[in-house]
C-alpha cells in the first residue's frame, strides 16, 4: 500500500491537535502532583474516557479484528479475555488504591510496609511489564506505519518514540489524559462508523453477517477451532488477560488522577462500559472483514491479519475513510506509548529515586526533573528495543506483557490490601519471584525455544505463563509473610483499615 | 456525666470496630462479584477448551451458541459492574458517610480533652 495523503493529513491532524493540547497543559504542569496525576483534576468521565483509551490499543483494534477476520471464533476469546478484567479492576483495585497512594502502585503496597524493599520490588516488576508492553507497540506503530505510509520502519518507530517523549515531557499527566481522550472517541467513533457501515450490508441484522460467513468459510468460523488446541493454553491465557489488567502500571496510576474513591469507581464502570461496546464491535468488524474483504486477501497484506480493519474502511468508505481509520489506528498507538512512558518515569523517580535514593524527602522540584529525564531514557530505550525486536507477533507480546503484570503486582497488591499479615518481605519476595519466574519461563516457553530460537522442544509445554506463575507470587507472599513477619503489623494494618474506607484526609 | 444525643462521640476502639465491619462488608462483596466474574469468564474458557462441539450448536441461522456465550461474558461483566456501583452507591457511600461524622465527633472530642473517649472507657 503506498502513501496516502487523506491518511498523511488526518495523521498531521492528530498529531498537531495532541501537541496543542500538550502546549495548553504545560502551563500547567509544575508540581509533581501536576506531572504524575493531572493535579487530580480529571471527572469521573473523563477519566473513563482516558482509561478506555489507555486500553484500546492496536492490539485489540487491528489484532482482534484481523484474529477474527481471518480465523473467525477464536479472535472472539482475546475480545471477551480483555474486558472481563476491568470488573475485577473495580471490585479490588480502584477504591483502595485511590485512598491509599499518591503515584504509584507501590504506593499502595508500601503503605504500611518498610518501603525500602517493597518499592524497589515493584520498580522491578513495573519495568519489566512495561518493557514488553512497550516493545509490543513500538513494533506494532513500525509495521502499521510502514504499511500505511510507506516509509521504513526505523523512521516510523523514530516518529512514535519522539511524539510520545513531547506529550510526557511537557504535558506530564494532563496531556497524556487528553490525548487518551481524544483517541477514545476517534477510535470508538471510527469503529462505530464502520460497523454501522458493515451491518448495513447485512440488513442491520449481526445474524445474516454471520450466515453468510458460514455459508462462505464453513460453519467452522463460528465455533473454537484451532487456536486454542491445547486447553491448558487457552487457560494460561485467560488468567493473564484477566488478572493482569489489574496490574498494568500505567491504567492502576490513572486512578490518581480523579479527585476521590467514589470517582474512581464510576470512572471503572464509565471504561467497562466502553470498552465493551469496543470489543463488541470487534465481532461485527472481524466478521464483515471476512465476508467482504477475504481472509485470503487481509493475509497477502499483512501475514497477521493486522490490516483487516484498514481494509473493510477502504472497501466501504473509500480512501479518506481509510485515511481516517489509519490515522486512529497510529494515533492508538502513540496514546498507549506515552502512558506506558510516564508510568515508567513514575516507577524511576517516585520509586527508585524519591523513595529509595532520597529516602522519601526528595529535594524540592528534584523528582520530576528526574521523571523528565527517565522518559527520555525510556523514550530511547522503547525506540532501540522497537527496532531489535522488529517483526514479533504483537499481540502475543502483550499477552506477555499482561502476564507479567498480573504475576508481578497483582498478588502483592491484593494481599497487602487485604491480608492483615503480609510482610515487607512476604510483598517484595511474592514482587520479585513473580517477576522472575515469568521472565524465566518466557525464556524457557516453547514460543522462545521453538519458535525464535529454533530449538526441537521447550523446557516448559505452555505459552503464557500465568497458570504457574500467578498462583507461584500468591504461595510466594503468603509463606515468606507467615515465615518472616512484621513487628507491629497489626497496629499498622489498624491505621491503614481506616485510610483504605475514608482516604489520606 | 454528658447527656446521650446521636453526635455522642464513640470510642476509639468502636470507631475502629465500626471502620472494620463496613472493610469487611465491602470485602465480601468485592469477592463475591470476583468470583462470579471468574465463574462466568472460565465456564466460557472450559467450554472453549473442553466442548467445542457444544459450542458449534446452531442457536438459529447463523447464531452458534459460541457467539451467544462470548456476547454473553460481556454483558455479564456488564451487569456485576452496574451491580456493584448500585450498591456502592445506594450502601456503600452512606455508610462511608456515616463513619466520616462518628470520626469528626470522635476526634473533636479527643482535641477536646475527653479522656473517656480517647481511652475508650465504657459510656
Amino acid at each position: 500500500m503506498s502513501t496516502d495523503r487523506v491518511a498523511i493529513a488526518f495523521f498531521f491532524g492528530f498529531i498537531t491537535l495532541t501537541l496543542g493540547i500538550t502546549w495548553w497543559a504545560s502551563r500547567r504542569t509544575s508540581t509533581a502532583e501536576d506531572f504524575y496525576a493531572a493535579g487530580r483534576s480529571i471527572s469521573a468521565g473523563q477519566n473513563g474516557f482516558a482509561l478506555a483509551g489507555d486500553y484500546m490499543s492496536a492490539a485489540s483494534f487491528l489484532g482482534i479484528a484481523g484474529l477474527v477476520s481471518t480465523s473467525g471464533f477464536d479472535g472472539l476469546i482475546y475480545s471477551t479475555g480483555w474486558l472481563v478484567g476491568w470488573p475485577v479492576v473495580l471490585f479490588l483495585i480502584a477504591e483502595p488504591l485511590r485512598n491509599l497512594g499518591r503515584y504509584t502502585f507501590a504506593d499502595v503496597v508500601a503503605a504500611r510496609l518498610d518501603p525500602m524493599p517493597v518499592r524497589i520490588s515493584a520498580a522491578y516488576g513495573t519495568l519489566a511489564t512495561i518493557a514488553f508492553y512497550l516493545i509490543a507497540q513500538m513494533v506494532g506503530a513500525g509495521s502499521l506505519i510502514r504499511l500505511l505510509f510507506g516509509i521504513s520502519y526505523e523512521l516510523a518507530v523514530l516518529i512514535v518514540g519522539v511524539a510520545m517523549m513531547a506529550y510526557v515531557l511537557f504535558g506530564g499527566m494532563l496531556a497524556t489524559t487528553w490525548v487518551q481522550i481524544v483517541k477514545a472517541v476517534l477510535l470508538l467513533g471510527g469503529a462505530a462508523t464502520l460497523a454501522v457501515l458493515v451491518l448495513a450490508q447485512f440488513d442491520f441484522d449481526p445474524r445474516v453477517l454471520f450466515a453468510a460467513a458460514a455459508a462462505q468459510y464453513g460453519s467452522g468460523v463460528l465455533s473454537p477451532g484451532k487456536l486454542v488446541s491445547n486447553p491448558y493454553d487457552a487457560m494460561s491465557l485467560g488468567l493473564a488477560l484477566m488478572f493482569g489488567t489489574a496490574g498494568l502500571p500505567h491504567i492502576l496510576m490513572r486512578f490518581y488522577t480523579v479527585p476521590d474513591a467514589r470517582a474512581a469507581r464510576q470512572s471503572v464502570f464509565i471504561a467497562t462500559g466502553l470498552i465493551g461496546l469496543f470489543y463488541l464491535m470487534t465481532f461485527v468488524l472481524g466478521f464483515g472483514a471476512m465476508v467482504l474483504v477475504g481472509p485470503e486477501a487481509i493475509r497477502l497484506v499483512d501475514a497477521g491479519g493486522n490490516m483487516a480493519a484498514p481494509m473493510l474502511a477502504e472497501l466501504l468508505g473509500g480512501r479518506p475513510f481509510f485515511g481516517f481509520i489509519s490515522a486512529v489506528a497510529f494515533a492508538t498507538i502513540l496514546a498507549v506509548v506515552a502512558g506506558l512512558a510516564l508510568s515508567g518515569a513514575a516507577a524511576i523517580s517516585h520509586d527508585l529515586w524519591a523513595s529509595v535514593i532520597r529516602k522519601g524527602h526528595p529535594l524540592p522540584g528534584e523528582e520530576v526533573k528526574v521523571a523528565r529525564i527517565a522518559t527520555v531514557g525510556l523514550a530511547i530505550v522503547a525506540m532501540v528495543l522497537g527496532i531489535a525486536f522488529k517483526e514479533q507477533n504483537v499481540a502475543f507480546m502483550v499477552g506477555l506483557a499482561f502476564a507479567i503484570a498480573a504475576s508481578a503486582n497483582f498478588p502483592a497488591l491484593v494481599l497487602s490490601v487485604f491480608w492483615r499479615r503480609t510482610s515487607t518481605a512476604g510483598a517484595a519476595a511474592s514482587m520479585v519471584v513473580g517477576t522472575t519466574a515469568t521472565l524465566a519461563l518466557i525464556a524457557l516457553s516453547p514460543a522462545v525455544q521453538i519458535d525464535l530460537l529454533h530449538h526441537d522442544s521447550a523446557w516448559f509445554p505452555l505459552k503464557n505463563p500465568a497458570l504457574v506463575t500467578i498462583p507461584l507470587s500468591f504461595l510466594t507472599g503468603i509463606v515468606v509473610s507467615l515465615r518472616w513477619p512484621d513487628a507491629q503489623s497489626a497496629e499498622r494494618y489498624a491505621a491503614l483499615e481506616t485510610r483504605l474506607l475514608l482516604g489520606a484526609k | 456525666m454528658k447527656p446521650a444525643t446521636p453526635a455522642t462521640p464513640i470510642p476509639a476502639p468502636d470507631l475502629l470496630d465500626a471502620t472494620r465491619v463496613l472493610a469487611r462488608t465491602r470485602w465480601r462483596v468485592a469477592a463475591a462479584l470476583t468470583l462470579c466474574m471468574v465463574g462466568v469468564y472460565f465456564g466460557f474458557i472450559l467450554l472453549v477448551a473442553f466442548q467445542p462441539q457444544l459450542l458449534a450448536t446452531l442457536v438459529s441461522e447463523g447464531l452458534s451458541l459460541g457467539i451467544v456465550c462470548g456476547a454473553a461474558v460481556i454483558v455479564a461483566a456488564w451487569v456485576l459492574t452496574y451491580v456493584y456501583v448500585s450498591w456502592a452507591n445506594r450502601v456503600y457511600d452512606p455508610a462511608l458517610a456515616t463513619l466520616r461524622v462518628l470520626r469528626a465527633t470522635h476526634d473533636a472530642a479527643v482535641a477536646a480533652g475527653s479522656s473517656d473517649v480517647a481511652n475508650g472507657a465504657t459510656r
